[in-house]
């Protein structure tokens, strides 16, 4: 994956299994930074999609048919370190929250959301990006 | 299930609405289901599985009216019946996943199931105490149902 020369080049990957909740997250997306986003609809498509489009971003729900977020974030950390993943989800227990980040995500934001949060908590990401 | 529990869901639906779309919804109080099998049903419904320490389901159901309305609220315009099917899905799973912030963890929900209509046999079993919490949202009428054993 080629190193971020700055906070202007981004892509992120949506993955959720809802189309409502995917389409909710690229309308709320007010960052000028990112440049392309993509959508996953389950874990083993994002994989996919991952590894094929190496976006720096992620929003990654957790409740979802194939592979779970958890799974799915295990092995996108594993193959790209540096990626910041951001779990998007109704899961409201603490514990879930640190599994998530356990696995490697970044950070945890609870659905339902305002478009803030979510643009709150995607440059959070962004700033612990290389060259960020 | 007890009356803590249903608040818990009656609070988070409450929440979904207050915070989702353009104006809050009104939830009425909750009543048992009197006749088991005769199920609450609107156009479309989302249902959620729920096992570990409660065990059964949640569903919540509404028009295809009402469901339009949201999804024109949030900006859509290409609406059709699968778009309303993944919106009905959504909430239940956004209201359910919610109560987990009290019932916890062990509170497993299943990824929604979501069907127009009436559901194919099998598919929808309430147990012994389910309870319809009413939510009047705009001139919409849609329920959360809930159906849990401890």
């Amino acid at each position: 994956m080629p190193a971020v020369a700055a906070n202007t080049n981004l892509k992120l990957l949506v993955v959720d299994d809802s189309q409502f909740a995917r389409n909710r997250i690229q309308r709320a997306l007010a960052l000028r930074s990112v440049r392309k986003v993509i959508v996953a609809s389950n874990g083993v498509e994002a994989l996919a999609v991952f590894q094929r489009e190496q976006p720096q971003l992620v929003t990654m729900d957790l409740t979802m048919p194939e592979l779970d977020g958890i799974g799915a974030t295990t092995e996108m950390v594993r193959l790209q370190p540096s990626v910041r993943i951001l779990v998007v989800s109704a899961l409201a227990d603490k514990a879930t929250a640190i599994e998530a980040l356990k696995r490697g995500a970044n950070g945890f934001l609870l659905k339902p959301f305002t478009d803030a949060q979510l643009n709150d908590a995607l440059t959070l990401m962004m700033r612990a990006l290389p060259h960020g | 299930m007890d009356e803590n529990d249903l608040n818990v869901l009656v609070e988070g639906t409450v929440r979904y609405f207050e915070s989702s779309v353009d104006r809050a919804a009104a939830v009425g109080t909750p009543y048992l289901l009197t006749e088991r099998g005769q199920a609450v049903l609107s156009d479309y419904t989302g249902l959620i599985g729920v096992s570990g320490a409660r065990r059964g389901c949640i569903y919540f159901t509404a028009p295809s009216a009402m469901l339009r309305h949201i999804l024109l609220s949030h900006g859509e315009t290409e609406i059709d019946g699968r778009y309303m099917a993944d919106v009905v899905g959504e909430v239940a799973n956004i209201i359910s996943g919610n109560a987990r912030r009290v019932f916890g963890h062990d509170f497993a929900i299943s990824v929604p199931d979501v069907f127009s209509g009436r559901p194919e046999a099998g598919k929808l079993r309430l147990g012994e105490r389910s309870f319809v919490i009413p939510i009047n949202w705009r001139q919409y009428r849609a329920a959360l149902v809930v159906s849990l054993a401890a």
